[in-house]
């Protein structure tokens, strides 16, 4: 072998496990990335049933309900809309009324979200930054939910899989 | 008084580092012995102040000096002293000074030890460490000031994060850091290497022990984390694709890529141009990691309270170091010159390829991490790249890369015989089918994790292969392969360990993700729930006090086949000084296997709810990572990196080489 075609091998296998690469890439995010959406960009975007998203907001006051066998119903606002969500399962240690919470899943045909995961923050000092962001374009947003000092709000997230 | 101690110490030590980020380099310039020696004793003093500033924050904390505005904010005076301690790197300011403590650390050590590196070479490196240093410093003293005092002093804390109070956080963060800023070293001597613009097989030698000791601690630093997620956060995952572990795993899968290609380029002189490069991306990412961390774009679990200072200054950071080292690598590369060749199918071919599909596994994970971020910026739309991303192209690219591994050690240098090679690893071959035919009959289908355990096991074989193929085993009397083991290099045992290790944590993966069950439950007291032929009687709660908290500890009997086997005792606990609440999970070992409780919440009806899991050969995921490890050692402890002089390998390992 010369040291042209050599050097062609490499240069084809290189192009060769990066055009997998990309193609992978591509075709994943494609796929499976999820949205983050407040209550009212579920309604603002008409978000169908079934697609799959982020929910994020305050666990309404007074809104969670322990129904039979794990399963827990809460409501999810930004101030401005709500949405019930449901879930079955163990909710993360700081999941509390008031507080700022992650849902994954994807809506029913009944307009109730049907969650699978449910983040809460990891933190008890600080709020998901999805949340916080979301709660200060609908204007909702209180500086005591922050009380440290910190312009930008970011709080770990902890998760209960079901 | 000691916080303004440990504050002053770290301004000399910034000064300090000013001084040797440029003295040395006009030394290297001008030929000058006594301006290049300066680096080694600038490197020490450095390094001892920036220990003496540490020690002087640790006091603060052990001593629990509420006056200081950061052991206010992370301690609490009823702590366990170990928490006191390790609550020092608990939070952001005190992480940095770790991370500049180690920094120094790296430094003083190339000082002290690297005595056969040219001394042109040495101060160059030293000098550009120094930088580094003093740009970190300078982070911490202008943003992120540890010693910040507060007045007037509460008399008690605020208490550290309940889910930090562990002995994860004694090992984790510091070796995670040994790993990161070791890489610094490789980084420096890239840097330097272009600044000379020269590079031989001989730079590949002083930087490969650097890079292996950092790749030791970074592989560990994962595998300990991953177990301290596993067992603390209570829900039984041990990788979760989080935007920091891949912060982690990225200057991970660079590096292992920089550990081969610096292979190629000590016994063969090529790819040189390729290691530097890989040298400068290795630190590259392990900056990209701290500034994802500490500036708090991301959402995670590791992300402090931040400030936009703080993330602006770390990108400063970042821009400067990685956009100078590639501008440097741009203009100067061109004018190394380029080693030996080799054939497609070769050692050096193996170690391209290995080196392609880490490269290409790392940036997907790049890609993913960074998705979310840049898109966010350009349009607004907040999306979240997960596990089902990060599955379906990682996988993908190791899966060849898996494949290949038995084959690289085997291949000869410079040109190699496939077909020979593929007729040494029948016994591998073999030893993966029946590993295959044993899972279908087992488990039955479905036939793809039964194909994992194949390739797991292909790739441990393999790795024995290559180990008996070296000693003559079952082909030579017993003594010559004992004399032929003894007499085998140091680092073909660490090749063979690494790649073993690699196969083990695979297989774990794949027994964890394939046959793992999980059951949630609402449980009544007395009430028995079943899981893969283990019962779980639920015998009730009793409330128990710790130093700082209470828990709410669950009893639980296991019982296998009417026998009693044990008890768990998962808890919840409580923190009154934060008002918080944390899951204790409960673990059972059953050889490689765990039995995994943790606690929900009580149910209306005066139920509990349990989460149990049974997860098969869960342990090999982070035995697998220990046996790294010790290749890992085992390599760095091979004769040619301990005596480490410049000249040509020796005939004996000519003749057979090593790795």
């Amino acid at each position: 072998m010369t040291r042209k075609q050599r050097r062609l091998t490499l240069i084809a296998a290189a192009g060769g496990v990066l055009a997998l690469a990309v193609g992978l890439v591509l075709y994943s995010l494609s796929d499976s990335i999820v949205f983050f959406n407040s209550p009212s960009d579920v309604v603002a975007r008409h978000v169908a049933p079934g697609t799959r998203i982020r929910l994020g907001g305050l666990v309404a006051a007074g809104s969670v309900q322990r129904g039979g066998y794990l399963t827990v119903r809460f409501t999810v606002t930004d101030g401005n809309a709500t949405l019930p969500v449901t879930y079955t399962g163990i909710l993360p240690d700081l999941f509390r009324e008031g507080q700022g919470v992650v849902a994954e899943g994807a809506l029913g045909p009944d307009g109730v979200f049907k969650a699978d995961t449910v983040l809460a923050k990891h933190d008890e000092r600080y709020m998901p930054k999805e949340v916080a962001d979301a709660l200060k374009k609908q204007g909702h947003w209180k500086d005591d939910y922050d009380k440290p000092a910190a312009p930008t709000a970011a709080g770990g997230l902890a998760r209960g899989g079901s | 008084m000691i916080a303004e101690v440990g504050h002053f110490a770290l301004v000399l030590a910034l000064s300090l580092a000013l001084m040797q980020a440029v003295v040395p380099l006009v030394g290297a310039r001008r030929g000058d012995a006594t301006l290049m020696g300066v680096a080694d004793v600038t490197a020490l003093v450095q390094f001892g102040f920036v220990a003496l500033s540490f020690a002087a924050l640790a006091a603060c904390y052990v001593a629990s000096d509420f006056s200081v505005l950061g052991v206010y904010e992370n301690s609490h005076s009823t702590m366990p002293l170990i928490y006191k301690f390790t609550s020092v790197w608990g939070n952001h300011e005190g992480s940095m000074l770790l991370w500049v403590l180690i920094l120094g650390l790296f430094g003083a050590l190339v000082a002290a030890f690297a005595r056969n590196v040219p001394p042109t070479l040495k101060a160059t490196v030293l000098a550009v460490q120094a930088w580094i240093a003093a740009a970190f410093d300078l982070f911490i003293l202008t943003t992120s000031n540890p010693f910040q005092r507060l007045w007037p002093a509460p008399f008690e804390g605020r208490d550290l994060n309940p889910v930090l109070q562990d002995m994860g956080l004694a090992v984790h963060p510091p070796m995670l850091y040994l790993g990161y800023v070791g890489f610094s070293i490789a980084f420096s001597f890239a840097v330097a290497a272009l600044i000379e613009g020269r590079i031989d097989a001989a730079w590949a030698r002083f930087v490969r022990p650097w890079v292996l000791a950092a790749w030791m601690c970074l592989t560990l630093g994962i595998a300990m984390g991953s177990y301290w997620a596993y067992y603390e956060l209570g829900w039984g995952g041990w990788w979760f694709w989080d935007p920091v572990e891949n912060a982690s795993l990225m200057p991970w899968l660079a590096g292992t890529a920089l550990l081969h290609s610096a292979v190629v380029m000590e016994k063969r002189e090529a790819l040189k141009v390729w290691t530097i490069l890989l040298a400068i991306v290795a630190f590259s990412f392990s900056l990209i990691g701290t500034f994802l961390v500490r500036s708090g774009v991301l959402t995670s679990i590791h992300a402090f309270a931040t400030d936009p200072a703080r993330g602006v200054f770390i990108l400063c950071i970042l821009v400067l170091f990685i956009g100078g080292a590639l501008a440097l690598y741009a203009w100067r590369a061109p004018m190394l010159r380029q080693g030996g060749l080799f054939a497609p199918v070769s050692r050096e071919g193996a170690l391209v390829l290995n080196n392609l599909f880490l490269t290409a596994a790392c940036a997907t994970v790049f890609t993913g991490t960074l998705y979310p971020l840049a898109l966010e910026a350009l349009t607004g739309a907040k999306i979240s790249v997960g596990p089902p991303f990060f599955n379906a192209t990682f996988g993908p690219l190791f899966l060849p890369l898996l494949i290949a591994v038995p084959f690289g050690p085997l291949l000869a240098w410079k040109r190699a015989d496939l077909a020979g090679v593929a007729q040494r690893l029948t016994g591998a071959f073999v030893v993966a089918l029946l590993g295959i035919a044993a899972t279908l009959a087992i488990e039955g289908r479905p036939a793809l994790p039964a194909l994992g355990v194949g390739l797991a096991l292909f790739v441990m074989a393999g790795a024995a292969t290559d180990i008996a193929e070296r000693t003559m085993l079952l082909r030579a009397p017993f003594v010559t392969v004992m004399r032929r083991a003894r007499g085998l290099p140091r680092s073909v045992w660490g090749t063979a360990f690494a790649h073993f290790g690699l196969g083990l944590t695979l297989l774990g993966i794949i027994g964890e993700t394939q046959w793992g069950t999980e059951r949630i439950v609402a449980m009544r007291p007395q009430q028995t729930v079943s899981l893969r032929r283990y019962d779980f009687t639920f015998d009730g709660v009793a409330p128990r006090t710790g130093p700082n908290y209470r828990d709410l500890v669950a009893h639980f009997t296991v019982h296998r086949n009417g026998e009693t086997i044990g008890v768990m005792e998962p808890a919840k606990r409580t923190f009154p000084s934060r008002g918080t609440t944390t899951t204790e999970a409960a673990l059972m070992t059953r050889g490689l296997s765990q039995l995994y409780l943790s606690l929900g919440d009580p149910g209306a009806d005066g139920s509990l709810a349990v989460r149990i899991y049974h997860k098969p050969m869960v342990l090999l995921i982070w035995l697998g990572a220990v046996v790294m490890v010790i290749g890992g050692g085992l390599s760095l402890s091979d004769r040619r990196l301990r005596v480490g002089a410049p000249r040509p390998a020796r005939a004996r390992a000519a003749a057979q080489p090593a790795e």
